[in-house]
This record gives C-alpha cells, sequence and structure tokens, in this order.
C-alpha cells in the first residue's frame, strides 16, 4: 500500500510544520514547509553541490555545474529586484574578502568531498538515512559551534571589505551575475568537449560501478531512476534543471518569509551552541555567541531560529522524498571512510564559519546576492575540491 | 544484528534525539514567546535573523 505510506509521509510532514507554527508562529511554520521543500527537492533530484563538482573534476561531466550556475542566476533573478525595493525588509548574504573567506572556503573545499556532503548534502543525505552522513552531523554542529566562536579572531586577520555589486542598481549586478554564470558554464561545456575529442566515447549503458556510485551517492532511494547515471557526453539529465527551477523557486519564497537568503551552517552552529549550553557553557563573554544577534538566537527557542527551521524542515522533507517509492537502499561505509569523514565533517564546521558560510549561505547566498564574496568562496572552495576528490580517492569507499 | 535491521535502529535514534532535542530545547524556553510577522517582505521590520554571511 504505497499510497497510505506516502499519505503518512504527508500527514507527518504537515502535523510538523503546524506544531512549529503553534510553537514559534505563523513564519516559522511557513519556513519549515520551505526546508520539507527543499529537503524534498534535494534528495529527490539528488541536487548535490559536492557531487556537481566532483562529477567535474573527475569525468569532465559539467551537468552539475550548469544545473548550479542556472540556480544562481534564477535565484538571483528573483532575489536581487526583492532586495532592492524592499527598503530593508529584506537582505542578501554580504560579506567581507578576507584572509579567513580565502583559507576557509579552500578547507570546506576540501573537506566537503571527504564528508560526501556540502552543509546543504550532509542534512539532506543524513535526513534520507545515509549512514556516513549520521556520522558527519554531530562533529559538523561541533566544528560550526566553535568555528563561529572563533570567527572574530579570524576576521580581525584582516582583508577587504564587503563588495555589493547591488550598489550599482539591481539590473548592473543581475547582469553582472548572469554573467558570471554564464562564463563559469561556457568553460565547464568547454572543458567537456575537449576531453570527448581526447577520449573514446562513453558506454552508453550504465555500468555496474555506475549503479553501485548512484548508490552511495543518495545513501538511499530515491524518486529519481536509478538508470539516470548521465555520464560526460550525454545529455542534460532532467534531474538537474528541474532541480536547479525548484530550488530557485524556493529560495525566493525563503527569502520572501524569511527576510533573508537560505542558509545552512548557522543553524547547525546553533544546535552546537545549545548543546554546549546544556552541558555548562556559558556565552557570556564569547566574542561570537556572546554578542547581538546571535546571543538572543541562544536565548530564544531553537524553533524562532530561521534557519534551525528550514535545516529541520529540510531533514524531514529528504527523509519523505527517499522513502516515496518503499524502503531505502544503503551502503555502510568503511572505517577507514567513517573516520575520514567525521574529522572532514570537524573542519568542515569550522572552515564555514571562516568563511561566511557553505554552499548554500555563502555560494549560491553570495551570488545570488550579487556580493563577491559568493564567488571568491566558489573559486576557493573549487580549488579546495581537487585537493579533496585526490584524498577522497586515496581512502576509498 | 544485520544490515537493515542495524539501518533502520540508527534511523530511529537519530530522528528520536532529534525530536527530543527540539522537545526539550522548546521546554527550556517556554518562557520566550516571538512571533514575527508571517512574512518579512511588507513587514515594515527590518531583517534581523542570524545568517552565516555573519549579520
Amino acid at each position: 500500500m504505497p499510497w497510505f505510506f506516502r499519505l503518512l509521509l504527508i500527514a507527518g510532514g504537515l502535523a510538523g510544520v503546524l506544531a512549529v507554527a503553534y510553537a514559534a508562529g505563523v513564519r516559522q511554520g511557513l519556513l519549515t514547509l520551505l526546508g520539507i521543500g527543499f529537503g524534498a527537492v534535494l534528495q529527490g533530484a539528488r541536487f548535490g553541490f559536492t557531487t556537481g563538482w566532483r562529477d567535474f573534476i573527475e569525468h569532465r561531466d559539467p551537468q552539475g555545474l550548469w544545473a548550479q550556475m542556472l540556480l544562481m542566476v534564477l535565484a538571483a533573478a528573483v532575489s536581487l529586484p526583492l532586495i532592492a525595493g524592499s527598503g530593508g525588509e529584506l537582505v542578501g548574504a554580504v560579506a567581507p574578502l578576507t584572509i579567513s573567506l580565502v583559507l576557509g572556503a579552500f578547507l570546506f573545499g576540501a573537506a566537503m568531498q571527504l564528508a560526501d556532503g556540502c552543509g546543504s548534502g550532509t542534512l539532506y543525505k543524513a535526513g534520507a538515512g545515509a549512514p556516513l552522513s549520521f556520522a558527519v552531523l554531530p562533529t559538523f554542529a561541533l566544528g560550526s559551534f566553535v568555528g563561529a566562536s572563533h570567527q572574530p579572531g579570524w576576521i580581525a586577520l584582516g582583508g577587504l571589505p564587503a563588495v555589493d555589486l547591488l550598489a550599482w542598481g539591481w539590473p548592473t549586478a543581475l547582469a553582472l551575475t548572469v554573467a558570471g554564470c554564464g562564463l563559469v558554464a561556457w568553460l565547464a561545456g568547454r572543458a567537456q568537449a575537449q576531453s570527448a575529442a581526447s577520449q573514446p566515447a562513453a558506454s552508453p549503458t550504465p555500468t555496474p560501478q555506475d549503479a553501485a556510485q548512484q548508490v552511495m551517492r543518495a545513501g538511499t532511494a530515491s524518486f529519481v531512476p536509478a538508470a539516470e547515471t548521465a555520464r560526460a557526453g550525454s545529455r542534460w539529465a532532467r534531474r538537474w534543471w528541474l532541480g536547479a527551477l525548484l530550488l530557485a523557486a524556493l529560495y525566493g519564497l525563503h527569502l520572501i518569509v524569511a527576510g533573508q537568503p537560505w542558509g545552512i551552517v548557522y543553524g547547525i552552529g546553533v544546535w552546537g551552541a545549545k548543546i554546549a549550553s546544556a552541558l555548562g557553557w556559558s556565552p557570556v563573554g564569547d566574542p561570537f555567541w556572546g554578542v547581538e544577534p546571535h546571543a538572543t538566537r541562544l536565548a530564544e527557542p531553537l524553533l524562532a531560529d530561521i534557519t534551525s527551521v528550514t535545516n529541520l524542515g529540510l531533514l524531514y522533507g529528504a527523509l519523505a522524498a527517499s522513502r516515496w517509492n518503499g524502503p531505502a537502499d544503503f551502503r555502510l561505509p568503511s572505517n577507514r571512510r567513517l573516520i575520514a569523514a567525521c574529522v572532514a565533517g570537524l573542519v568542515m564546521g569550522y572552515s564555514s564559519r571562516m568563511a561566511f558560510g557553505c554552499n548554500v549561505g555563502a555560494y549560491l547566498g553570495g551570488i545570488a546576492s550579487a556580493s563577491l564574496h559568493g564567488w571568491v568562496w566558489f573559486a576557493l572552495a573549487f580549488a579546495g575540491s581537487i585537493i579533496g576528490v585526490r584524498i577522497r580517492r586515496r581512502i576509498g569507499s | 544484528m544485520n544490515g537493515k535491521k542495524l539501518f533502520r535502529l540508527v534511523n530511529a535514534v537519530f530522528w528520536l534525539a532529534v525530536l527530543a532535542l527540539v522537545a526539550l530545547d522548546t521546554f527550556d524556553t517556554r518562557g520566550v514567546r516571538l512571533e514575527p510577522p508571517p512574512f518579512a517582505l511588507g513587514s515594515g521590520q527590518a531583517a534581523s535573523g542570524g545568517h552565516c554571511s555573519g549579520r
């Protein structure tokens, strides 16, 4: 009776939304609902930032990068006019170009390949039940909590002030963002063409290794057919562009409801800080958690925090999407891989605070807000990912 | 314990831990009740939530 199980999944989500709305207000309930949407799309489309980059680095498959650039363009097209015309009710993700951004983004890019997921990837895979992400999430929270506490010290190392292209008007900011994304997409396509010209054509049918890798990537079952393992040289898989369209729509709605771009790691850091507080740690005097608005976030209920409720919704949305067609499939990683992923989670959590966010808060949020730090984050994190992919190969699965 | 049972057990423990922590936190901070307008756009209030970008 799959319909009954699906009904239960929908009822469970709606019950969660209503419970959050009852406990923390209508806005938080709506954000939980949007979080469920984010999780369902990320898992359902297997829209992985980490996987997209790895596919390009290892196979010169540009599909993931194209989808990410499409997402950036659509998100910017929706959010830039809204932010510009909101009179301060809506804000973008704008951050300075500090030394910490450069170091943090590089470290994050390397670590996310070892953890097999960035901020959103770790969350949606944990929600879906991927054993590796279960192990990564606690260390990610610890790293994000400690990293946030050290963030003011890292920023004090210096750098350049924030460059907000929106200062030149939203049409100019959007044009520059579209041009940047177009350039990346074109370069990725060109690299694919060059690679295809120098290698024999790829097999049209997925090999057993492809199928196994697909299971490893998803961690669980999904409503995307497993056979859709598009490789370099094939057409742009529907899951990628459809995922980008749906995520951009959710991104715009999130901005309208929350007043700020979609984020991940801030909430995970709040979870770490809340647990530390429960264990006796005091935020008083802490250069980050002891000052506003973060001190208020700690004193308030978790359900009043914007990123926390979207994160919780995301976890559930991924769970629902992964069980939509029945029980989940999985594969247990080796102990070596598990330990490496836990360490990577710690590094990822810490470095994300040095770099003002992860793939969602800094890369997507920064670029879609026309902040230059988003592009710097992308360049450095991608360079870090090249190293991360090499280390990952050595560790194995 | 076979792999499937372990998988289900770990999943159940994870979700129970998430729900328990959220419930404990909600109970612990029950004196704090904030209800912002449903939509930030058009609310007349400046955005003030914490974000990864450092705000």
